[in-house]
């Protein structure tokens, strides 16, 4: 379930603007997704590195979060390396590794870890709640914000839900096996989750209703810039510039 | 409306889910000004479905609607009636689902089309009113259940309702928050209906009780009478 574990500190990054941090998350993102050199990866894993060091995470959570990608990229090595053409780099028996596949396999991994870094250190800081009206402020479709939302609002009751009939099961000596009632039972407490979900959400349509809900919701979170701000989104903007410079001069 | 006139006049109101026996079975039920209705009953007789006809959410399958005067039969008809009538939902987790109590409690007047300034204004003097001061950035869902309830009936009371319906209000809920919020409704100059399967807090609450059995409605005196047997409860 969602912890929001890095959610809550008084660090430096804690303290930028969401929406600037939104901004700069999505814009890092893409120059990272998108550089092709080296030098540049390197750069931004740096950048990354600083922006977590501001955030003053917790670093063993932050490596657990970073572990569930790294199984992915496990992956990626055993195949790429072998499975791309090019230059051999290493022989082992009849096993090739290339050059290339190597070089790509590198690339994907510093990438996905870069960019994981950056939204830990910019997004992971503030709560959904927070993410949501910053994304209302920066005129993200008002549907999707509130789709958002209520996700969040929800996933907890829904979660609680679950747990009532996953004790339930338990208490009547339920033990999970490889077997046929084992399947079955798991696609009854499926079913029953989809229904008490679905008659949840008639009841808050119908609390809603008696609120008065005509199909709007609003958003009451002020935010304001302060020159703390400026001064770090001139910095995000000029180490960006860097990666460009770089990856254009090479 | 002049004052003779009752608040809600339910007439001969007949209700049944589909391939089950009727639920309520030609109904008649008054509130009128400076009521404080208690309805007893025991689970699926009714309660809840008789305040949610109350409020449009059900159509009853025959039997008049006639609230503030103005007899109700399509479901438009009841959308301003959900300013003059607050509803306090039995699970207070379907009542808030903004991201934070400001929010939700500034949803309702919002709708009401104050501008965002006064919404907030009035959402903040609610809480104020209900002990809920710095309440306002707090994300719902982490509130405690006794919190989630006074917060759900912030939500209702920020709209400014002339009556409320309350469903089951006290369930879950410890003795103290239990008290404050018996202390809140006492206080309120407002007229209810309230489902409560506790006596004790029924009879502090309430000037008139009626039990819901096999559709229909019967005065019970038995509520006060307990009252009096208790010297601590007092009005």
């Amino acid at each position: 379930m969602i912890n929001e574990t890095f959610a809550s500190g008084n660090s430096i990054m804690h303290g930028i603007d969401p929406r600037l941090r939104l901004i700069f998350a999505a814009i890092f993102s893409f120059t990272v997704a998108l550089a092709t050199q080296l030098p540049v990866l390197n750069q931004a894993l740096l950048l990354s590195l600083i922006l977590v060091a501001a955030a003053r995470l917790n670093l063993w959570d932050v490596i657990k979060r970073l572990g569930v990608i790294w199984g992915f990229l496990f992956l990626l090595w055993l195949v790429l390396p072998l499975t791309i053409e090019g230059e051999p780099l290493y022989r082992l028996g009849r096993l090739t590794f290339t050059r290339p596949g190597v070089f790509l396999s590198l690339q994907i991994t510093l990438k996905a870890n870069i960019i994981l870094l950056g939204f830990i250190a910019m997004a992971a800081t503030m709560d959904l709640a927070t993410m949501g009206n910053s994304l209302a402020r920066l005129k993200v479709p008002e549907k999707m914000v509130h789709l958002l939302l209520l996700t969040y609002r929800y996933i907890f009751v829904i979660e609680y839900e679950y747990q009532r009939i996953i004790r339930a099961a338990k208490i009547r000596s339920f033990r999970p096996g490889t077997n046929m009632h084992t399947y079955k039972t798991y696609a009854y407490i499926v079913g029953m989750l989809f229904v008490r979900a679905s008659e949840r959400a008639a009841r808050v349509h119908q609390a809603m209703k008696c609120r008065g809900f005509k199909g709007k919701f609003y958003s009451l979170h002020e935010f304001s810039i302060s020159w703390k701000d400026w001064v770090w989104s001139a910095f995000m903007l000029l180490c960006i510039l860097l990666f460009l410079y770089t990856e254009w001069s090479l | 409306m002049n004052n003779n006139q009752p608040i809600i006049n339910l007439e001969k109101i007949t209700f049944g889910y589909p391939g089950q026996k009727l639920v309520l079975d030609n109904l008649d039920l008054k509130l009128y000004k400076g009521d404080r209705i208690g309805l007893l009953g025991s689970n699926g007789s009714g309660k809840t479905t008789l305040l949610h006809i109350i409020m449009g959410l059900l159509k009853p399958l025959s039997g008049k609607i006639e609230i503030f005067g103005d007899t109700l039969t399509k479901k438009k008809d009841f959308i301003n009636i959900y300013q003059k009538i607050g509803f306090l939902f039995q699970d207070a987790d379907d009542q808030l689902f903004c991201p934070t109590v400001l929010e939700d409690v500034a949803f309702g007047p919002l709708n009401l089309n104050k501008k965002k300034d006064e919404a907030i204004m009035i959402a903040r003097r609610t809480l104020d009113y209900l002990g809920l001061s710095g309440f306002e950035n707090r994300i719902t869902h982490k509130l405690s259940g006794g919190e989630k309830k006074l917060v759900s009936l912030a939500t209702v009371l920020a709209m400014g309702p002339e009556t409320l319906l309350l469903d089951e209000p006290s369930s879950g809920l410890d003795d103290g928050t239990k008290q404050k919020l018996a202390n809140i409704l006492n206080d309120l100059n407002i007229s209810y209906i309230l489902i409560s399967h506790e006596k004790d807090f029924m009879a502090d609450l309430t000037n008139k009780v009626y039990v819901i059995d096999k559709g229909k409605l019967s005065v019970c005196d038995k509520i006060h009478a307990h009252l009096h047997t208790h010297p601590h409860i007092s009005h």
